[in-house]
Order: C-alpha cells, then sequence, then structure tokens
C-alpha cells in the first residue's frame, strides 16, 4: 500500500476508534468515577485500548491526556496493543506455586516458545501471568480466553499448548 | 415436584469440569425421559470433591464427588435421583466431617440454596436481620455490631463498629458503603464463594450498613479475575431492586439504597482501602496518606464505610441473632466465626468456617489431612502473600488476631497455602520481594526500590556472595520497608522474607556449599 494511502487509512481508522469510543464515554459518563467501567468497555469493544481513544476519553471527562494514559498505564489488564487470537493467563501465586505451577508454567512457555506478556509472531496466543486466580483448593490454575482451568497437569498443558496453535 | 440435583455453578466447580457436567446431566435426564430440575448452587467449599453434586433424597441431601462427566451414566443407574449408594456416593452432605465439623454463621447458605433464588434465600433465613434493622435507629445497629466484637476480615482486624459509629457521626449529604472485594491474596477465595454463593447475604449486609450510617450509595469493587462472580452479583441486585430489597425505600422503610459492582483491573494493590477508592474514582491505584480516615473523606471526598466483604456479610446473621450470639464464639479479642480457607499442597483444600481459636495444626493436618503429595509438612503461608511462612513448630499457634501478631505473622484474609518439603524457602523470599515490586504502586520508595533491591539481594545469597553480609542487608531492608512503608504492602512483604529467614535458615545457605557438606 502506497504511504499516502497507508496514513488516509489509519486516519479513517482513527477517526472511527474516536467515534465509538465517544459512544461509550457518553453512555458511562454519568456514572460517580467512570473511568475505569470507561476503559473495561473499550477494551471489551477493541481488544485492546487504542492510543486513538484517549483523546477522546480525555475530552470526554475534562482530564488531560497524560491523565488517561497514567490510569491506562498502572493497571496490568489494560493493553496498548491487541492481544493474541487466545489469551492464556496462568496463575504464578503462591498456591499455584506449592503443586508445581512454577514449572507446568515453564514448560508452557517452553512449549509455545514465548516468554510471559508474549504474543507468537503468528498472532495465535498471548501468555501472560495472573495472580491469583481464586482457585487455590484447586491448584494449580488458569484461565484460556476466559475460561478456568484447575488442576493443571503435564497433560492438559500439552493439549492447551496444541489447542491454541490449531 | 421434581427432584433437585444441585451442580455447583462455583468458578473453583467449573474449573474441575462443573460446567461440562451439568451439560452432560441435562443430556442423560432428557434420554432417559427423567424429570429431574439441575440447580447451579454455590460451593459447599470442599473442593477436593468438585465437581461435588448432590441430590434431595428422602432422608435428606445426599452428596456424590468428585464426579467426572463419564460418571453420569452409572450415577443415574444406580439410582442418584432417589440418592441411590454408588462408589463416589459421600452420604448425607451434612455428615461430610469436613462439614459437620464447621460453625456455618456466615456460610450458612452457601452451596445450599440456588444463589440467585431470593425465596430460597428467604427460605433459609434470608433478610430477617433486615427486618430487624429497618425497624431499629441507626445508634442502635451500630451498637449491635459493635457488641458482637466483630473485626474487618480483610486483614486488619479494625472494629467494624467503631468504623460504622464514624461514618454515622460523620457529617456529609452523600456517604458511601464500599464493599472491598478485591480479594487478591494467594490462598483466598471465600469473598467469590460468597458472591458466587450467596449473594444477598452481601447486598443485606450493605443495606444494613447503610441503614446504620446514613449512606445511601453502595459499591462493591471486585476483581476482574472472577468473571463468575461479577456476573452472580451483578443479576442479584438486580433481583434485589426488584424486590424492594434495593431502592428508593428498603422494604417499604422509606430508607433509600441502591448499590452496583465496579471491576478492578488486575491491580494487588486496589485491595488496599485507599488505593482502592482511588481505583473507584478512575484514577491510578495509589495508596492515600492517612488521615483523613476513608470515613471522614473517603469517596469522592464523603464520608464512606469501606469493609471486607466478609465483614459485611456476616452482619444479616449479627442483626438476626443478636451481637450477644456472635460474640460468643470465639477467644481473646477474636469474636466470632472466621472462615479459613485451606489450600495449596493439601489433601482437603477448601473453605473452613470455625469460631476463632483453632489451631494451625489442627486446620492443616486435622482438617487439611496433610500434604496432596503425600510429603511432609515444611510451611504454611497463612494470610496472603503478605503473610508470614510458619514452621511446623508454631503449628500450636491458634486462629487468633493477637496471637498471629504475637508470633510475628497475621491472619490476613485468612488464607492457608501449604507447602511440603520440596520448598525452597529462598525462592519463596525472593518471590516475596518480586511481587511487591510488581505490585507497588510506586508512591513510596521503601516499597518502590527497596523490593527491587531485596530480589538482587536475596540473588546474591543464592549465588553465594557474602552470604552473611547480605542477610544483614535483607534484615536491615525489610526493617526500612516495615516502618518506612506507607501500606501493608511495602510493610508487610517483610512478614514473608523474615519468617524464611528465621525458621528456614538452611535454605539461605549457598546451595554449593550445602551441596559440598553432605
Amino acid at each position: 500500500m502506497p504511504l499516502e494511502e497507508h496514513r488516509m487509512d489509519s486516519r479513517h481508522l482513527d477517526a472511527e476508534i474516536a467515534a465509538r469510543t465517544e459512544a461509550i464515554v457518553g453512555r458511562l459518563k454519568p456514572l460517580e468515577g467512570p473511568l475505569l467501567p470507561i476503559l473495561h468497555d473499550i477494551q471489551a469493544e477493541f481488544g485492546y485500548v487504542p492510543q486513538a481513544a484517549l483523546p477522546a476519553i480525555a475530552q470526554g471527562l475534562n482530564l488531560s491526556r497524560a491523565e488517561v494514559h497514567g490510569v491506562v498505564s498502572f493497571y496490568h489488564d489494560f493493553r496498548e496493543t491487541p492481544a493474541g487470537r487466545h489469551v492464556i493467563k496462568v496463575c504464578r501465586s503462591e498456591a499455584c506455586q506449592s503443586m508445581g505451577g512454577e514449572a507446568l508454567a515453564d514448560r508452557l512457555l517452553g512449549l509455545l516458545g514465548l516468554d510471559w506478556h508474549e504474543t507468537s509472531a503468528d498472532g495465535a496466543v498471548t501468555i501472560e501471568p495472573v495472580y491469583c486466580l481464586g482457585l487455590c483448593a484447586c491448584a494449580p490454575a488458569a484461565m484460556v480466553d476466559g475460561e478456568l482451568i484447575g488442576r493443571l497437569d503435564e497433560d492438559a498443558v500439552r493439549d492447551l499448548a496444541q489447542a491454541v496453535r490449531a | 415436584m421434581s427432584v433437585k440435583i444441585f451442580i455447583p455453578g462455583d468458578s473453583g466447580a467449573i474449573a474441575v469440569g462443573a460446567d461440562r457436567l451439568a451439560t452432560r446431566m441435562a443430556v442423560a435426564l432428557a434420554e432417559r425421559g427423567l424429570s429431574a430440575e439441575i440447580v447451579r448452587n454455590g460451593s459447599r467449599g470442599l473442593y477436593w470433591l468438585e465437581p461435588m453434586i448432590e441430590v434431595e433424597a428422602a432422608g435428606g441431601r445426599v452428596a456424590y464427588g468428585p464426579v467426572k462427566t463419564s460418571d453420569v451414566d452409572g450415577l443415574l443407574n444406580a439410582g442418584l435421583l432417589e440418592g441411590g449408594a454408588h462408589p463416589l456416593s459421600l452420604g448425607l452432605t451434612e455428615e461430610i466431617p469436613f462439614l459437620k465439623r464447621q460453625t456455618r454463621l456466615t456460610f450458612a447458605r452457601c452451596g445450599v440454596i440456588d444463589p440467585l433464588s431470593l425465596d430460597d434465600y428467604r427460605a433459609h433465613g434470608g433478610l430477617k436481620g433486615l427486618e430487624k434493622a429497618v425497624a431499629m435507629t441507626p445508634e442502635a445497629i451500630v451498637a449491635q455490631v459493635t457488641l458482637s466484637g466483630l473485626r474487618g476480615r480483610g486483614g486488619a482486624g479494625f472494629p467494624t463498629g467503631i468504623k460504622w459509629k464514624t461514618v454515622l457521626e460523620a457529617e456529609g449529604a452523600q456517604k458511601y458503603i464500599v464493599c472491598n472485594a478485591d480479594e487478591g491474596d494467594s490462598g483466598t477465595f471465600s469473598d467469590r464463594m460468597i458472591m458466587e454463593g450467596d449473594p444477598f447475604v452481601l447486598i443485606e449486609g450493605m443495606v444494613i450498613a447503610g441503614l446504620a450510617t446514613g449512606a445511601t450509595k453502595g459499591y462493591v469493587y471486585t476483581r476482574s479475575e472472577y468473571p463468575h462472580a461479577i456476573r452472580v452479583m451483578t443479576r442479584a441486585i438486580e433481583i434485589a431492586r426488584k424486590n424492594a430489597i434495593l431502592g428508593a425505600s428498603v422494604l417499604g422503610s422509606g430508607h433509600a439504597f441502591d448499590m452496583e459492582v465496579r471491576v478492578g483491573a488486575g491491580a494487588y494493590v486496589c485491595g488496599e482501602e485507599t488505593a482502592l477508592l482511588e481505583s473507584l474514582e478512575g484514577r491510578r491505584g495509589v495508596v492515600r496518606a492517612k488521615p483523613p480516615l476513608p470515613a471522614h473523606k473517603g469517596f469522592l471526598g464523603r464520608p464512606t464505610v469501606v469493609n471486607n466483604l466478609i465483614s459485611l456479610a456476616t452482619v444479616p446473621v449479627i442483626l438476626d441473632r443478636g451481637g450477644e450470639y456472635y460474640r460468643d464464639f470465639g477467644m481473646g479479642r477474636s469474636r466470632g466465626t472466621i472462615p479459613v480457607q485451606i489450600t495449596g499442597n493439601v489433601r482437603h483444600g477448601g473453605l473452613f468456617e470455625a469460631a476463632f481459636g483453632m489451631t494451625l495444626g489442627e486446620l492443616v493436618d486435622d482438617i487439611g489431612g496433610g500434604t496432596a503429595s503425600g510429603r511432609p509438612v515444611k510451611a504454611v503461608q497463612v494470610g496472603g502473600p503478605l503473610g508470614a511462612y510458619f514452621p511446623r513448630a508454631l503449628f500450636d499457634t491458634p486462629f487468633d488476631y493477637e496471637a498471629f501478631t504475637a508470633k510475628h505473622g497475621l491472619i490476613g484474609h485468612a488464607g492457608i497455602v501449604v507447602f511440603d518439603d520440596t520448598a525452597d524457602m529462598l525462592k519463596q523470599a525472593r518471590f516475596a520481594f518480586e511481587f511487591c515490586a510488581i505490585e507497588s504502586c510506586g508512591k513510596c520508595t521503601p516499597c518502590r526500590i527497596g523490593s527491587t533491591r531485596g530480589v538482587e539481594v536475596i540473588d546474591r545469597i543464592a549465588a553465594g556472595i557474602e552470604p552473611e553480609k547480605q542477610k544483614d542487608l535483607v534484615t536491615d531492608l525489610c526493617n526500612t520497608m516495615k516502618f518506612g512503608s506507607l501500606c501493608a504492602l511495602g510493610g508487610f512483604t517483610s512478614y514473608p522474607v523474615m519468617s524464611a529467614l528465621t525458621h528456614f535458615p538452611d535454605d539461605f545457605q549457598p546451595k554449593h556449599l550445602a551441596e559440598a557438606a553432605e
């Protein structure tokens, strides 16, 4: 794509993101403390919190862009780039450690060829640590695309690595 | 009336296959032309038996577990709907020793009822506390809560009644009740269980808190890691609104109270009450200096009760049975019951609610049944990632706020994580610092910088670089963090680190020296 056309395209995309963001801000603005609900909805809408959404949020809430950026970057949940098609969150907390969670997590990282917070080159999978899913009596635990998995073992890890690559 | 089959919709049960099981059960029932109603209840908290299903039989509820989808046909062949005998049968649910030994006040209905059935809730004693509260003065409600001796179940142990009194007496046109359901401590899930298994009890507790303090708006701040809890809680609030438990006139009393669920975004520090308020207001979850107390200037600068979920969920039973009834359980200054969560490398992991005073050893060995791996218990961490690691030598410590403080530990949100003898306590100490570094809000230097320096110093011990000097340095660093940090995150990181160093000195010997000595 020629550079000029690409710029046009990305400007168009930014405008669309801004418009959809304004709708979310307009809907949630009446809440007391609306910023986190807004950011959650934006992430649900786009899969991440695009840079192009920040000016619309800032304007809608009468904040500076820096303030909005500060909030987005503070919280582990909010992504500044899209995630892979599958998102695996593996618990690294103490209860899961006590059941061999660390070795299983290392095994999974090895099978996927990824380190924490990385997305595979083909965009298939992102792997992230999570600090407690509240499944401490059925550890080790993970969450895959929002689905919970407890009593994780070698077999489950191998199946998981295969499933997200399929 | 058709038979009821209970298959938990609790996250812990779902994580080990309860949804698949419920689907399979529905299909199998249809195939056989059997009439039975599948109820997605909360969990009874016997997690090693999940998915644990129950059937309402003639003699009472009969439990089976852990049940796999492949067991469904066998169970139905064995007469599941009549509570028939089967290798997976656990007999009458109430007679299972793990459950029978408990004193369930806060968790009385959890796992028993359909979480979203208000009729079920009422039939099992729900709303009795609120019905009494609407006829009482705010002062009288506060007096009952004070009399009960209830203390903050988030871990700080501050008397709930005194907090409420402060907010009641604070001037303000708008006051708030904020439920801290940001249950981030590893080894804990009691908040999650209530939200998923008995959400109306939290609503009832928050409404009572509102009546007691003059607050008309409540927020439940919970975690994005708890999608099922968010869904059930949100639905329960809608149902409560339709039934005038929430709204302009609570139970027709003329008092207004409404509430909503707010979801955090993966920041552990937001479990600290002032960081939580910042987050609720839409800012970075940075800790505020106290004073002013949230009771005076909390959410949006207005008088706010910030209570742990378990504290609030315990209020209905206190109002129903009276402060004295609750106070008569427990020991010392720890009154009532505490829902202990026994987790990690343990045979019988789950939720065990009992009066304060049980020893750590009883909980780990008798109730928990020792490790899941069958190896000896090496250490237990009590109170989450900021709690101390206790060796077996301290297993005579009773579960009590003051007793744990005296042993340089804390009960926190009452989670116990069991480790077997393969645990490396140097690694656990390193993780404590690492976790603090990842989750520090960055406001105060001892926590922000100290945590990172701590990881480095532990790494030098592991590498055998002047280990004795490094241990002095760790001790000094922990001291600085303990007394120089603004909140418990930096302040309490010293507990896991120093307890590991004190109780397990062998693990801090340089590895090559230890190996050479063998």
